[in-house]
């Protein structure tokens, strides 16, 4: 049995800096770099490999509005121009490198791009791909009547001009650093196929997609599983099994069970609970392992609710979290203490932000400081506003319930109130969420977009839904400084000066206390012994973004 | 009988224009929506969500929604899902067949056992046999099926290892009798509830024509007791029973939700809870329109099948 540690990473900045520069020059080279090993070329693929997943992929168009299970089939399918590998590094893909300021690939302004692509891939009926697919591609997303997934990033593309079938050009409205990011979960689909389609949102590609990737469409079975086959003339690693499944298996006791049973034979991300995981490290036959996940379970708070507005209070409830006791007791020890939104595994992750501590006495005495005086009931209050306030999380989760009422016992011993009122997710995310609906709640919260450390939609005061902004700023957050170093990190470049940046608000944000986290996320991740190349990449939404490279040991 | 068939046939048609009405305005009254699945996402800005919602038509009033929805599947378009854009006719049936499989044998299960318990209860009133069926239906009717379900995953697939622990067949393996080796716990626990159902209702219809006057003369003319029972209780007890299925069979092709829950079975009632789970509208009201359909006519063919078996009862 293996166990991933997800408090150390195990490279590193400087690692990460060479990758991410040296990766594109190195590809650029010998385009063929990342080609089949000799022995693949021989052994053809065998066996199949069952995922479960709890949710059903049901989207096969990867730029159409989906969701995250979904893109378990689309890393499969597709390719994009470039990949995300788990260092958080920009390896090309279908491009013949990644383009940097100093090959020249992106201008010195950060408005002129050129690609360039491989001359050896072939969609999966056999035609070439070429520039044109990705002229296509990219002018696709931002068609009106297409029902395309995000806009963001690709809105700044102009004037795609296809210089040779390997090569293209492009302009940006204004310098985006983040779309190199954006361009790895940006998968290429097929220009000679869907250009025949009058309405590209009912396509027959839609339901049996063709693509380039290392696994061709089979077969669905909807509401059951769907099957990939080997494609046997992928340009890249692998494919090294014949079959790749993914079966859908809705209620996650279930799905333990038919991990147990033998009949899945990989758990995707989060589908093996918490309370699960000390058995599971048991099953013979098994391994079981922690993996650590972009995103970090916090209460968030509106901080345009008066008991909120107070910076005092936010510090007070901070220092009431006992959330060493919350891990270890609730969680079975699976979660990770984080101060920041930045996933541990990222190259721009601050490790010197303060350490929470979690001290009643000091939280009471936050409080006294700041006028919270306690009323007859006990409860604080401070010109005419009651310390009182709801806290909301999708309801089932029965884990995130008992944190809920763990926290309202520790709350009420500093003489704050917390109601509960849950809803289910379906409701729960909607309006009540996207628009600033609730007093506070608790989500696991990604910031990150395909690993760029922009967290504009979730930070900047222009990205408040509820003020009419454009993102998901829901907690309502706004700093002028966060405000401006967004802005300019989204425009820089240079990975190392990013990192200043990125470390920076990272700091006022942990100063600001907005939300207040609780975890880094970390999933246990079960998979059949001998199924080997598994590997986990937090900087994608998946555990199954590489599973060309999945063998059966012989 | 053309006139009681107007009759009816108008009545339904103004029951299935309320229940969609209702169906879509409570629907649409849940907050939430189908965008609500793209909330933790951060890559989903307000105007893509904005978008989004124009292109899916959910920025019109209600009442025009409404209208173009029921104008569509008066002409026979229940439109398009949601979430895979599939029209709503095709998603409902991929899910069918499973839907049929399960509740058909589990049906068949439940009818066979039923209506035998039933009736042997009933000739053996006050009999031990009596009172531990009696003591079954209400520990059967009492424990939820899940708890069934997870009793017999655990027992007979992860302790004794003889059945599949859940799906339809293995995936690799699609023959007929790997589909009856998965079909045999779920349609066997599924079948449960509906022994006992089916069990006490034909008990009390037993009951009821074994004291008839025609049942003592048949005796009196020295009929043998199985002769009696063959020939006059059971034909006339099953009466009722034929409502009864009229009334139950909807929901034989609408699904057990928690049942192929628990066995991930990929049925009709599956298919709803995911459809709620997504808010997918087309969806969600095309099984609500599914299974209102059926519901008037199962019960229409049953009253027709009752009057036509009983000569006391006329369309008329």
């Amino acid at each position: 049995m293996t166990k991933d540690s997800t408090t150390k990473s195990g490279y590193s900045r400087r690692d990460a800096l060479r990758l991410m520069a040296a990766g594109g020059i190195a590809c650029f080279a010998a385009p063929n770099l990342l080609g089949k090993p000799a022995f693949a070329d021989t052994a053809s693929p065998t066996g199949r490999v069952v995922v479960g997943l709890s949710q059903e992929p049901t989207v096969f168009h990867p730029l159409m509005a989906h969701i995250e299970v979904d893109d378990a089939v689309h890393f499969s399918l597709f390719d994009a121009l470039f990949r995300m590998d788990p260092k958080g590094g920009l390896q090309p893909n279908l491009a013949a490198e990644v383009p940097t300021q100093q090959n020249g690939g992106i201008s010195e302004d950060g408005l002129k791009w050129r690609v360039r692509l491989r001359d050896d891939v072939r969609w999966h009926d056999g035609e070439p791909f070429t520039a044109e697919d990705v002229k296509f591609t990219l002018e696709l997303i931002t068609n009106p009547n297409f029902r395309a997934w995000r806009t963001g990033g690709h809105s700044l593309v102009r004037d795609i001009t296809v210089v040779s079938p390997t090569e293209l050009t492009w302009r940006m409205e204004e310098a985006f650093a983040p779309y190199l990011s954006f361009l790895t979960e940006t998968f290429m689909v097929p220009k000679h196929i869907l250009e025949k389609e009058a309405d590209p949102n009912a396509a027959a590609f839609n339901q049996a997609p063709v693509g380039t990737g290392a696994f061709k469409w089979a077969q669905r079975v909807a509401g059951d599983h769907l099957e990939l086959v080997a494609n046997p003339q992928y340009f890249g690693d692998g494919p090294y099994v014949e079959r790749l499944v993914f079966k859908y298996i809705p209620d996650m006791t279930v799905l333990y069970t038919q991990f147990k049973s033998g009949d899945i034979d990989l758990t995707d991300q989060a589908y093996i609970t918490a309370d699960h995981y000390d058995e599971a490290k048991t099953l013979p036959g098994r391994v079981v392992t922690l993996v650590s996940g972009a995103s970090v379970e916090s209460i968030y708070l509106n901080l345009e609710k008066p008991q909120f507005k107070d910076p005092a209070v936010r510090k007070a409830l901070y220092a009431a979290m006992d959330r060493k006791a919350i891990i270890d007791a609730i969680y079975y020890g699976v979660g990770t203490l984080t101060e920041t939104f930045m996933p541990r595994t990222s190259y721009y992750y601050n490790p010197n932000l303060p350490a929470q501590e979690f001290n009643l006495d000091r939280a009471r005495q936050i409080l006294d400081e700041a006028g919270w005086v306690p009323g007859p009931d006990g409860i604080r209050a401070k010109d005419g506003v009651r310390l009182s306030f709801a806290n909301s999380t999708t309801s089932g989760n029965n884990l995130r319930e008992q944190v809920q009422q763990f926290l309202q016992q520790t709350f009420a011993e500093i003489g704050v109130e917390m109601t509960i009122s849950n809803l289910p997710a379906a409701v729960m995310f909607g309006e009540f969420w996207l628009k600033s609906q609730f007093d506070s709640a608790i989500a696991g919260v990604t910031h990150l977009i395909a690993a760029d450390p922009d967290a504009t939609n979730r930070l900047a005061t222009s990205a408040i839904a509820a003020k009419g902004g454009k993102g998901s700023n829901v907690g309502q957050y706004s700093n002028p400084e966060v405000d401006a170093l967004l802005k300019k990190g989204a425009q820089t470049f240079d990975p190392e000066a990013r990192r200043e940046i990125y470390s920076r608000i990272q700091e006022i944000v942990r100063e600001d206390l907005p939300f207040l986290p609780l975890f880094a996320a970390t999933y246990v991740v079960g998979r059949k012994e001998g199924l080997e190349g598994w590997e986990p990449n937090s900087n994608t939404r998946t555990a199954s973004w590489h599973a060309a490279g999945w063998r059966w040991q012989s | 009988m053309r006139g009681f068939l107007l009759n009816r046939l108008s009545q339904s048609l103004v029951l299935l224009l309320i229940v969609s009405v209702i169906g879509f305005v409570v629907l649409n009254l849940i907050p939430g929506g189908p965008l609500a699945q793209f909330g933790l996402d951060p890559s989903m800005t307000q105007d893509d969500l904005n978008r989004l919602k124009e292109q899916l038509g959910l920025n019109r009033p209600l009442w025009m929604q409404y209208l173009d929805w029921a104008w569509r599947l008066v002409q026979g378009d229940w439109g398009h899902s949601f979430r895979d854009g599939a029209p709503v006719l095709d998603v409902i049936g991929r899910h069918l067949v499973a839907t049929l499989l399960l509740m058909g044998s589990s049906t068949v299960i439940a009818i066979a056992i039923g209506t035998w318990i039933g009736i042997r209860g009933a000739t053996h009133r006050y009999s031990v046999f009596d009172y531990l069926a009696t003591v079954g239906a209400m520990v059967a009717l009492s424990i939820p099926t899940f708890w069934f379900g997870l009793v017999g995953i655990y027992v007979f697939s992860l302790r004794l290892g003889w059945l599949p622990a859940g799906n339809m067949y293995t995936i690799g393996d699609g023959s007929v009798l790997n589909h009856i080796h998965h079909l045999i716990m779920p349609s066997i626990v599924l079948a449960l509830v509906h022994v006992a159902i089916w069990s006490r209702y034909m008990r009390t219809a037993t009951l009821d024509v074994i004291s008839q006057e025609f049942v003592k003369t048949a005796r009196a003319k020295g009929l043998s007791e199985r002769r009696i029972l063959m020939k006059h209780v059971v034909g006339n007890a099953l009466l009722p029973m034929i409502t009864l299925a009229g009334m139950q069979l909807p929901s034989v092709l609408t699904g057990a939700l928690v049942t192929e829950t628990v066995f991930t079975w990929p049925g009709m009632g599956r298919l709803f809870l995911d459809s709620l789970g997504y808010s997918d509208y087309p969806v969600v009201m095309g099984l609500l329109m599914f299974s209102a359909i059926l519901v008037v006519l199962c019960n229409l063919i049953a009253d027709i099948v009752v009057a036509i078996i009983d000569p006391r009862i006329r369309l008329s």
